[in-house]
């Protein structure tokens, strides 16, 4: 008969135990599908991934020179929308917290946070590609812009309230403006994590598929017209994980792997910036 | 007088230049739900509440029911919730009460590793990795298990199952950080009163998650709200056929795939109306589970920054969500 104390402590243990398998179950796939796309990509990747255009069906080698450009367009497009509009809305909250205004805004941002991609592409479609009957380059980025601009935002609220309010007073003891208090001392006070912001929200995206199926569409020739369909990454990897075929099988585990280890050393990198940061801010 | 006016003018220029942008953010919420609505109008008033009751789904014929889609949507993420809610609460458990602190900083790096990987990757993999495991699986069972009204379904591995699984390791991730953080807003106090009056490590834990509870349900929504419009690893491995069946061995679909393989093939103006229609409704859904969790979240964080957060510290709340 074990006694109710002992018990007690078993369950306790037992409990314990439970919580460190949790962490080793999710720990499982990560490992898993990090270790298959190196295992399966590195074999496909070399040069000619980089700097040659898809083959035909049948035809082995080629690589996914017009994808990688494509994507590093299409997502630079969407930092271009996005950016302005996220810092400053982003200002604007944090600056004006309290009135109804910002709440609203605040609240747009979570919305728009949590609106699933392919509703945004079916949004952008109709205001982009519909009008003027052509998948589009632009379209593409904007989609992906409309995903980042909440990101970007809260991003930048919560950095700016991070920054002393000594600061703000002392600018506007001096006599500054409230905009030039913001814009000359605590927007460059912030901007470092804004930044590292902005590099994990562009990692979120570039990894986006869903957004771009009916935007920036596919294209299986070169090009860098923004008027025209463009390929992606991503895409194309979703075109060829669907087809019947090996080669461009390899081709798919080829482009996951580039995906993975951009948006890897994205991550580690802005982890690295916001440590550096944590430590400023704590006067170390 | 004159350089006091020009203070308020350039105030307002500031407050008026920036409010434009914030305003550029409500027009696009406020955009996507008209466009939705207004382009699925065709759709709406042909079939009417007929379009949520019937589940053919015809497109030569001109006959859209969208039952399977909306019961495929919501089989695969209450399955993945129920996969995954475990596993995250264990996860935030271990973060916020036992983890030794040296290894917490690379666990939850490791956690969070997950929600950074595309869900095309989880995709790719899932078909040539998560499928045929789930086929071999679905194989080994016995003859008189896959009788069973819940496993019987043909051997493809393209399936229910398959879908809640990759469901589940995605949204892992977003439960339990959040889950984490609203645990750490839990008073101290709560917990060494737990164990001055004796508690073992698990007894005072249950103390704090159940002081913890209506943040972490919070928490769980927040990741239900994202299997719910999760798309393209789902399109890939649920196998994409219209029926809504209860069986886990079954192909089955659901609302974001139908859009995304039917959408730029739809030709006629009420296949593609009716395809809106639905995207309308997930995004309704979708804004109705995200907002009630962020409110349980933010009631939760609320309180115990009114009466404990130090003076500058972030807000669970906002460095979580």
């Amino acid at each position: 008969m074990i006694s109710r104390n002992t018990r007690r402590q078993l369950v306790s243990h037992a409990m314990s135990a439970l919580c460190v398998a949790a962490v080793i179950i999710a720990l499982v796939p990560v490992g898993l599908i990090l270790s298959f796309v190196v295992a399966k990509g590195i074999g496909s990747i070399n040069l000619a991934f980089f700097t040659q255009m898809p083959k035909p069906v049948g035809e082995t080698g080629g690589g996914m020179a017009n994808a990688v450009f494509g994507s590093l367009v299409i997502c630079g497009l969407g930092a271009l929308f996005a950016v302005p509009v996220g810092v400053l809305s982003g200002v604007y909250i944090a600056e004006f917290k309290g009135t109804r205004f910002a709440f609203l805004a605040r609240f747009a941002a979570d919305t728009l946070n949590g609106v699933p991609s392919i509703v945004v592409g079916v949004f952008i479609y109709t205001i982009a590609v519909m009008p003027v009957h052509q998948f589009t380059a632009l379209a593409g980025g904007l989609a992906l812009g409309v995903m980042m601009i909440p990101v970007i935002t809260r991003t930048t609220e919560e950095l700016l309230r991070l920054v002393p309010q000594s600061l703000t007073e002392g600018a506007l003891a001096l006599g500054a403006t409230r905009g030039r208090a913001i814009f000359s001392v605590v927007l460059p006070a912030a901007l470092p994590g804004i930044i590292t912001g902005i590099v994990l929200a562009l990692a979120r995206i570039a990894g986006e598929t869903a957004p771009l199926l009916f935007t920036s569409f596919n294209n299986r020739f070169w090009s860098t017209s923004l008027t025209h369909e463009m390929a992606s990454l991503t895409v194309q990897i979703y075109t060829y994980a669907i087809a019947p075929y090996d080669e461009w099988h390899r081709q798919a585990w080829a482009g996951a792997l580039v995906l993975v280890t951009l948006v890897l050393i994205c991550s580690i990198l802005a982890r690295i910036a916001t440590r550096r940061l944590g430590r400023l801010q704590r006067g170390a | 007088m004159t350089a006091r006016r020009r203070i308020h003018a350039s105030d307002l220029l500031f407050r008026m230049g920036t409010g434009a942008f914030a305003l550029v953010l409500i027009a696009i919420v406020a955009g996507i739900a008209a466009v939705l609505w207004h382009e699925s109008l065709l759709s709406i008033r042909t079939f009417g509440l007929k379009f949520w009751q019937t589940s053919r789904w015809d497109p030569v014929a001109g006959d859209f029911g969208a039952v399977p889609f909306i019961w495929g949507t919501l089989y695969s993420s209450i399955l993945a919730l129920l996969i995954s809610t475990p596993v995250a609460i264990g996860i935030a458990v271990f973060l916020a009460e036992l983890c030794p602190g040296w290894l917490r900083t690379p666990l939850v790096f490791l956690t969070e590793l997950l929600a950074s990987i595309p869900s095309i990757v989880y995709g790719l993999w899932g078909i040539f990795v998560l499928v045929p495991h789930v086929r071999q699986f679905q194989l080994g069972l016995p003859d008189w298990i896959r009788d069973l009204p819940l496993f019987s379904g043909p051997p493809v591995g393209v399936n229910m199952l398959s879908a809640g699984l990759i469901l589940a390791i995605m949204i892992v991730p977003y439960s339990s950080s959040v889950a984490r953080e609203v645990l750490k807003t839990v008073p101290t106090a709560q917990r060494e009163a737990a164990y001055a009056l004796g508690s073992t490590r698990w007894e005072a834990t249950r103390v704090a998650l159940h002081y913890a509870r209506v943040g972490i349900v919070g928490a769980i929504m927040l990741g239900f709200g994202r299997a719910l419009g999760e798309t393209m690893a789902v399109t890939m491995v649920i196998g994409n056929s219209p029926q809504a069946k209860w069986s886990l061995f079954e192909p089955q679909y659901t609302m974001a795939a139908v859009i995304a393989n039917e959408f730029r093939e739809a030709v006629e103006q009420l296949h593609l109306d009716a395809l809106v229609e639905i995207g309308l409704v997930l995004f309704t859904i979708t804004l109705m589970v995200n907002v009630a969790s962020r409110v349980l979240i933010w009631n939760m964080t609320r309180e115990r920054r009114a009466r404990t957060a130090p003076i500058g510290a972030v807000p669970a709340e906002e460095s979580a969500v």
